[in-house]
């Protein structure tokens, strides 16, 4: 697999401030020397009331290119990237044409190697159009650097075809991420199956849906010794049935969104299209379940799941309204509001869930802080408040369930592969 | 007379506490001699009502318009056809364009939850749900709470059993939550599979089994909406199994008891014709009552809630 991400000199600058990198043991108060874009020296500093973690890793994002260059582009989807903390981001396939072949893939990379301002990886599909019929080439596109395989958007609704992707997939030494869906459950669904949907009568999309989705899934990876990834969690049920099977020995891993982990379907009484996603906002207990998922490490990941959408198509009815919602540039001063600030979840957790935890799984280099390391660094400033404004986003689109927010805690800076990308 | 309030539109029950129904009923009560001699109102002269329905209706449409007239306020309606998607123009463009003409009160009716709120939050007029995909339909609620009250001379503890379609019905879920605000006791009876999960949430007892309506005082039907069931996707086997299990006939209904339906009524499925006949029946009176209701619900809005014109000079400076 390969990133891209476009040329440029490495920046030399140091840091100083409490060094917090769970993965590597380190929480020491430190000056940090990045010299030409590698960590050069670590000296003990005099304490500031800035944060200096590894940088985060996205594995689920929507750049919406080629196709719906409106509404996201490698440059401003990258931007945004950079502005949330992120030195690696993995893009989704389903874009107009789909990535389904080398050609697509490739010419995304050389775009890629021009305008992103943060390395980008990008996905391939399991599927030709994501249609569930016919598999990709995925040895070539493989070879062409394809971070990993799937249909996301769309649901693997032949298990046949699923079991052929890991089987075959074993030529490209890639991992299959799954997004867990059974459409004859979910059809007409917009919002989570409980009291609220009912309430609203808006029509139920069953936890079932993702959930037995999720059981075939991982019996299939199970019989095919195949690793498999599964995307955006929502429901108690897929996670119990990740932790069992990683206790059976499967190679099975799991991402949870911001989103997924801070709202309930509650939040779906509003009717706001912004809070409208797929998987939808699920119950209390299905909250409870991510979090402890997250915190045992049966989720290793936390992915944004950033799909920006046109204003004028998210700001129609609720069950007219596209699925999606934007994070990247939300997600760490949303989780370290409403999750460590409220005591549900360690900071230290949290930063290695959104860093190397989601490396690990794609094979991406881990964003460490050790000399000779190259630079990947978010600074985080955890006693800044700020609300968040539509004007605000780097983002081409601003479709966040936290417009008008206050947060605690801000990215000031990222480095990223040894270069400053943002600073506020 | 009751002091202002801030409240300025009607698109749920939920928007409602019990006193707001109980002057509004008593409110539809005071018309009723005026739909009675067909003398106008002059209530909201010189104030404009537009009704505006993406969705097919006959009495809701046009008891609304009447409802306008008896109270001498101008009023036009714009029928748009399919979704705001099809139509080219989306719901918000059409609300502002609507907005220009500086009208007092518009209707909505919408085939998606939510579409009035939309158009509340692009408008300054008034805004009045008439009906909301699945979701709600206030005005219906509150005319069967009328027919009710006219008919048993209370609501308190009154046992309400709802019959059918529940899974996609707007009219069960206003209400459900309106005979909650008044006290009264409500079953909710249909196949498994168009009741929703939860429903008990909603204050309401759940039943798969007709015989659960035998002790309630109004056996309130539900139509089968047909039109809501795409091909592929049958919540029953057959509307005749349906009939046979939960159709409302004769030996269903006992003396005494109330048969409500919010109409149009699909004779010989959801109701015996020979039910839908019998002196059990309320159906005409629902309408009647929805005139005089709507009346009321216009009223209440136009010189209660806090004024759309003045409020939208205070949001410019």
């Amino acid at each position: 697999m390969r990133l891209w991400c476009r040329n440029g000199r490495r920046d030399s600058l140091t840091l100083e401030g409490r060094v917090l990198a769970p993965a590597q043991g380190i929480d020491d108060c430190l000056r940090i020397t990045v010299e030409n874009g590698l960590v050069a020296r670590l000296e003990p500093a005099p304490a500031t009331r800035l944060v200096l973690a590894p940088a985060f890793v996205d594995p689920h994002v929507h750049l919406r290119t080629p196709g719906r260059e409106d509404e996201e582009t490698l440059a401003s989807g990258s931007t945004a990237a950079a502005a949330g903390g992120y030195c690696a981001i993995l893009a989704m396939p389903n874009t107009d044409p789909v990535v389904d072949s080398a050609v697509v893939l490739e010419g995304l990379a050389r775009r890629a190697a021009e305008d992103a301002i943060v390395p980008i990886g990008f996905m391939a599909a399991i599927s030709r159009g994501e249609r569930g019929e016919e598999l990709t080439d995925m040895a070539e596109l493989a070879d062409s650097g394809a971070a990993a395989f799937t249909d996301d958007g769309q649901p693997v609704v032949s298990a046949g075809l699923m079991r052929r992707a890991l089987q075959y997939g074993a030529l490209t030494g890639r991992p299959l991420a799954a997004h867990c869906e059974d459409p004859t459950l979910s059809r007409n669904g917009h919002a989570h199956e409980g009291p609220v949907a009912t309430e609203l009568g808006l029509g139920p999309y069953p936890s079932l849906a993702e959930s037995l989705m999720v059981e075939r899934d991982l019996m299939l990876a199970e019989s095919e010794e195949r690793p498999l990834h599964l995307m955006h969690l929502s429901a108690r049920e897929s996670v119990e049935a990740l932790r069992s099977a990683q206790a059976r020995g499967v190679q099975a891993t799991g991402e949870v969104t911001p989103h997924h982990l801070c709202l309930t379907d509650e939040a779906v009484r509003t009717l706001d299209p912004n809070v409208k996603m797929n998987p939808p906002l699920r119950g209390a207990d299905d909250r409870r379940a991510l979090l402890e998922g997250l915190l045992d490490g049966t989720i290793a990941a936390v992915a944004t799941d950033h799909a920006p959408h046109a204003r004028h198509e998210k700001d129609v009815p609720f069950e007219e309204a596209p699925f999606g919602v934007t994070g990247l540039e939300t997600a760490f001063a949303a989780l370290y509001t409403r999750l460590v600030l409220q005591g549900l979840v360690p900071l230290e957790t949290l930063l290695e869930r959104m860093s190397s935890g989601p490396a690990r799984i794609f094979g991406l280099e881990e964003p460490r802080i050790e000399v000779g390391a190259p630079a990947n660094i978010a600074v985080l400033d955890l006693e800044s408040e700020w609300e968040v404004t539509e004007a605000g986003f780097r983002s081409r689109s601003a479709n966040s369930w936290l417009l008008g927010a206050t947060l605690r805690g801000r990215v000031v800076k990222t480095i990223a592969d040894g270069r400053v990308v943002f600073e506020s | 007379m009751p002091e202002r309030f801030e409240r300025r539109h009607l698109l749920s029950i939920r928007d409602l506490a019990r006193e707001d129904v109980e002057r509004i009923l008593e409110s539809a009560r005071g018309y009723e001699a005026s739909a009675a001699d067909r003398v106008k109102r002059s209530t909201l002269q010189g104030r404009t009502v537009v009704n505006l329905f993406y969705e097919s209706s006959t009495r809701t449409l046009t008891s609304f318009e009447l409802a306008a007239k008896r109270l001498s306020a101008e009023t036009t309606s714009i029928r748009a056809s399919g979704s705001s998607v099809d139509k080219g123009e989306s719901l918000r463009d059409t609300a502002e364009t609507l907005d220009a003409y500086d009208p007092d009160v518009i209707v909505v009716r919408h085939p998606l939850a939510g579409a009035p709120a939309i158009v509340a939050r692009s408008m300054r007029a008034h805004v009045v749900n008439a009906g909301d995909g699945k979701h709600q339909h206030p005005t219906q609620a509150l005319l069967d709470l009328y027919t009710m009250l006219d008919a048993l001379g209370r609501l308190e503890d009154v046992h309400v059993a709802i019959v059918g379609d529940v899974l996609h019905s707007r009219v069960a879920r206003s209400l459900l939550q309106a005979l909650e605000l008044v006290g009264a006791r409500t079953t909710v009876v249909g196949p498994p599979t168009l009741v929703p999960r939860g429903m008990e949430t909603l204050g309401c007892e759940v039943s798969t089994d007709i015989a659960a309506i035998a002790a309630a005082d109004v056996i309130y039907v539900l139509r089968m909406q047909r039109e809501r069931m795409a091909a592929g996707e049958a919540f029953i086997p057959s509307l005749r199994e349906y009939t046979a299990l939960y159709g409302i006939t004769p030996a269903r209904v006992r003396a005494g008891q109330l048969v409500l339906h919010p109409g149009p009524m699909n004779r010989g499925i959801e109701i015996d014709p020979r039910v839908a006949d019998s002196a059990n029946a309320l159906v005409a009176a629902q309408v009647r009552a929805g005139l005089v209701v709507r009346m009321a619900v216009l009223t209440d809005l136009v010189t209660l809630s806090r004024p759309a014109r003045a409020d939208a000079l205070v949001e410019l400076a």
